[in-house]
């Protein structure tokens, strides 16, 4: 379906935004609330705790155009609890999305499975009679290559973190900007 | 100073400046309730909380202070939700403080126990959740601050009711709230100045929407100025009325579904559009895929996600309107554009003729009649809070406002029983106005309660009824494009005399046009409240109309009396 936010032919354009808010009760919610009310298309958000007491990061990405990513910048400041965004679409960045696998590994085709994540530098992280769980840290890409080569054998479970991203190079963003006071307007004034 | 949590929520909201409160007490907000008797602060006893948040935001808007609204937890809560939303839509500025069931309580689905803050998420500029006495005061100075600040909205705290009870060590102090997320985000640049007077400068058809936030901003003078150095002649938005004197001669009146038809066809004209302080709502623009084709598009609004919300524009300049346009005053040259302002004239065409006004008399009373009797008699001076409907549509089109903050309406969300409890709060506000309500027989039905909190707050206000039978707009739509299938729009109503009566207030009822001022005057001198029941003409329709969805120029229109066939009675 599209909407106002959205339109076909930028279907497959994928946004990464990047959010400090205050880790405050409720504010997860705010911001996946803001995402459904405005018809915003979430492809993965990801939250946890940064180096700053009270700071959350999220790693959000989206299906969207840059047209709708500033748009969805702009809805995220009039969170009250959202500190600053940054759109590292078009920045170099890491990017990093862990996937635990469960996987099928007999006795006679383990080996084979051992080789495959090794290919992949992927680690094993619990060995059982029948199964293994791997675990493997990368790009998506990467990961959804692993999973190609281990379907074969029988995926028992699976989880992905999604994404989680950070620009490359020095720079550390300012998330305590000065605190700029807004305009009350003054009674009937003219 | 020892202070319980409730003492603390009356002395913020003392410092902040209240004076009045509208509310309905419950289990949950009960010893915030019992505290409010040792402090200056009125409460106003609503009927039904929606009135409560509706009469929060009549109040705001007449004066552009923040309304208050106080409610129990759970369905005391929950009736404010349409009241909030419809705050919220029009960007009016209020806080609504709810009770909450015990802290230790939250989750449990306890007696009257609703998630209010996560209700109203969606609604809200913000909200809070307060369950420690020592967040109290901050969470209330951070609401006021955030409701009347930028862009206007409701804020709603919801308090738990141990920590309107426990106490603390509190000394009210002024410092200001510092919230590090909060930067009304003021982005404009320089360039974007240059390059908005450059547009205007090169424009052959510029034409000006102003919205809203012209008079939010308190830009009415500057606005003033930047027309009348570059005469660029200016068309309205429902809410925007008022922000610019009607009588100006490049004021061109209401544009959208049902504006001025030259207006809507300016805008499809026009080359420039300079949008203040407006959203491009769908009731402004018809079909976005032709909406003014030939146009360049500034747009000026202080809401940075406003730009290119759905049409896309060429300049956005992120800004307090006042200071915006103080910037333009003294960037643009004095500029004039004889032959548009020709053309638009041109435009105006035959509408005089098809006015309804202009009609030979029938012997029928019309809502237009009534509108317009009542405008010439109290001067364009009263206030005006109109419900949503016909009578909505023909209350902009037919009282011509000179002054801002003289026109409540419910216009984004448009709801109906609006009217009633808003100018409740719009009286409070300015109790110096003359305040006339104007509703539908439907809407009045939606909050009739709030009469009798008119009877015991014997205030002054002088309601008109214009009653049609019908659910008057829903029947409109059903006349043009439901093959006249009236289905639930026939409408019985109570006596309005008698209920008028039954709640100690006067009640007058009108049939004939001749009647019209004649009762307006007497209702104008009876001391208290006063319902009229205006008995207009049952399938009257507003025109022009724009359909939904349409282009914005193919309008339909009133039959012309002369060159059509003669309006039928
Ligand atoms: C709360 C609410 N419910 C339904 C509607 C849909 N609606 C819009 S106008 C209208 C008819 C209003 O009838 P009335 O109050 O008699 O005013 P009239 O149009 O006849 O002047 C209705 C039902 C609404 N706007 N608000
Ligand atoms: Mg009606």
């Amino acid at each position: 379906m599209t909407n106002h936010n959205g339109n076909q032919k930028n279907g497959d354009e994928k946004q990464t935004l990047v959010l400090y808010v205050e880790d405050k009760p409720g504010v997860l919610n705010r911001v996946a609330s803001l995402f459904r009310r405005r018809a915003f298309n979430i492809e993965s958000l990801t939250v946890g705790h940064t180096d700053l007491e009270g700071v959350s990061r999220m790693t959000i990405v989206l299906d969207a155009d840059d047209d709708i990513a500033i748009r969805v910048e702009a809805n995220l400041y009039k969170l009250v609890n959202v500190l600053r965004v940054e759109n590292v679409t078009h920045t170099p960045t890491v990017d990093r999305d862990l996937a635990l696998i469960k996987v099928k590994a007999t006795i006679e085709n383990r080996a084979e499975v051992l080789q495959v994540c090794d290919v992949f530098r992927a680690r094993v992280v619990d060995v059982a009679t029948d199964a293994l769980i791997v675990e493997i840290t990368g790009a998506e890409d990467k990961i959804d290559g692993l999973l190609d080569v281990l379907k074969p054998f029988g995926i028992l479970e699976m989880v992905r973190t999604g994404r989680v991203s950070m620009t490359r190079g020095s720079e550390t963003p300012t998330i305590h900007p000065e605190f700029v006071p807004a305009r009350v307007p003054e009674e009937n004034a003219s | 100073m020892k202070r319980k949590g409730a003492q603390i929520i009356w002395e913020v909201l003392v410092q902040q400046g209240v004076e009045i409160v509208f509310g309905y007490p419950g289990g949950a907000i009960l010893p915030t309730y019992d505290a409010m008797l040792d402090y200056p602060i009125k409460h106003v006893l609503v009927r039904h909380e929606q009135g409560a948040a509706h009469a929060a935001d009549g109040y705001a808007r007449a004066s552009g202070r923040v309304g208050v609204a106080m409610a129990t937890s759970g369905p005391g809560a929950t009736n404010l939700v349409t009241g909030i939303a419809t705050a919220m839509m029009d960007s009016s500025p209020i806080v609504c403080i709810t009770g909450q069931v015990g802290s230790t309580a939250i989750g449990s689905d306890a007696f009257q126990e609703t998630d209010v803050t996560g209700v109203t998420l969606p609604v809200t500029k913000h909200n809070y959740l307060v369950t420690r006495v020592e967040d109290l005061a901050p969470a209330l100075k951070e609401a006021f601050y955030i409701a009347n600040s930028g862009r206007p909205g409701p804020v709603l705290v919801d308090i738990a009711k141990d920590a309107q009870i426990a106490s603390m060590d509190f000394e009210l102090d002024d410092s200001p709230v510092r919230l590090p997320g909060y930067r009304p985000d003021l982005r404009a640049m320089a360039e974007e100045y240059e390059h908005a007077v450059d547009l205007i400068q090169s424009a052959k058809r510029p034409l000006i929407l102003a919205g809203h936030g012209v008079m939010m901003s308190g830009a009415m003078n500057v606005f003033l100025q930047f027309v009348e150095k570059t005469h660029i002649p200016v068309a309205m938005t429902l809410l925007g009325l008022g922000g610019f004197p009607a009588s100006h001669p490049l004021n061109l009146g209401m544009m959208g579904m049902h504006g001025e038809a030259w207006v809507n066809s300016a805008i499809q004209k026009a080359d420039l559009l300079i949008a203040l302080g407006m959203r491009f709502d769908d009731r402004v623009t018809g079909n976005l895929e032709t909406y003014a084709p030939n146009a360049k598009k500034i747009h000026i609004d202080i809401d940075p996600s406003e730009i290119n919300k759905v049409v896309k524009v060429d300049i956005g300049i992120v800004a307090d309107l006042k200071e915006a346009l103080g910037l333009l005053n003294s960037a643009v040259p004095e500029i004039k554009y004889e032959s548009w302002i020709e053309y638009i004239d041109e435009l105006k065409g035959d509408s005089a003729v098809r006015d309804i006004q202009n009609l030979p008399d029938n012997n029928h009373l019309y809502a237009a009649h009534v509108i317009h009797d009542l405008w010439r008699i109290t001067e364009g001076n009263a206030l005006l809070v109109t419900d949503v409907g016909q009578h909505q549509m023909w209350a902009a089109q037919y009282y011509k406002h000179e002054q801002p903050r003289k026109l409540i309406t419910s216009g984004g969300l448009g709801t109906m029983g609006f009217a009633l409890p808003a100018a409740i709060g719009a009286k409070f506000a300015k109790p110096e106005e003359e305040v006339w309500v104007i509703v539908g027989d439907g809407g009045i039905q939606m909050t009739q309660a709030e009469l009798c909190t008119c009877a015991q707050e014997e205030i002054k206000i002088n309601i008109a009824i214009i009653n049609n039978g019908y659910l008057g707009m829903v029947r409109q739509w059903q006349e043009f494009f439901y093959e006249r299938r009236y289905a639930a729009t026939p409408l019985k109503s109570p006596d309005f005399v008698k209920l008028a009566d039954a709640n100690g207030l006067r009640g007058l009822r009108v049939e004939r046009r001749a009647d019209v001022e004649a009762a307006i005057r007497q209702a104008q001198e009876l001391p208290g409240t006063v319902v009229i029941d205006f008995r207009v003409e049952q399938e009257d329709s507003v025109y022009p109309m724009v359909p939904a969805g349409a282009t914005l120029d193919a309008m339909i229109r009133r039959p012309n009396p002369i060159s059509e066939s003669a309006l039928s009675d």
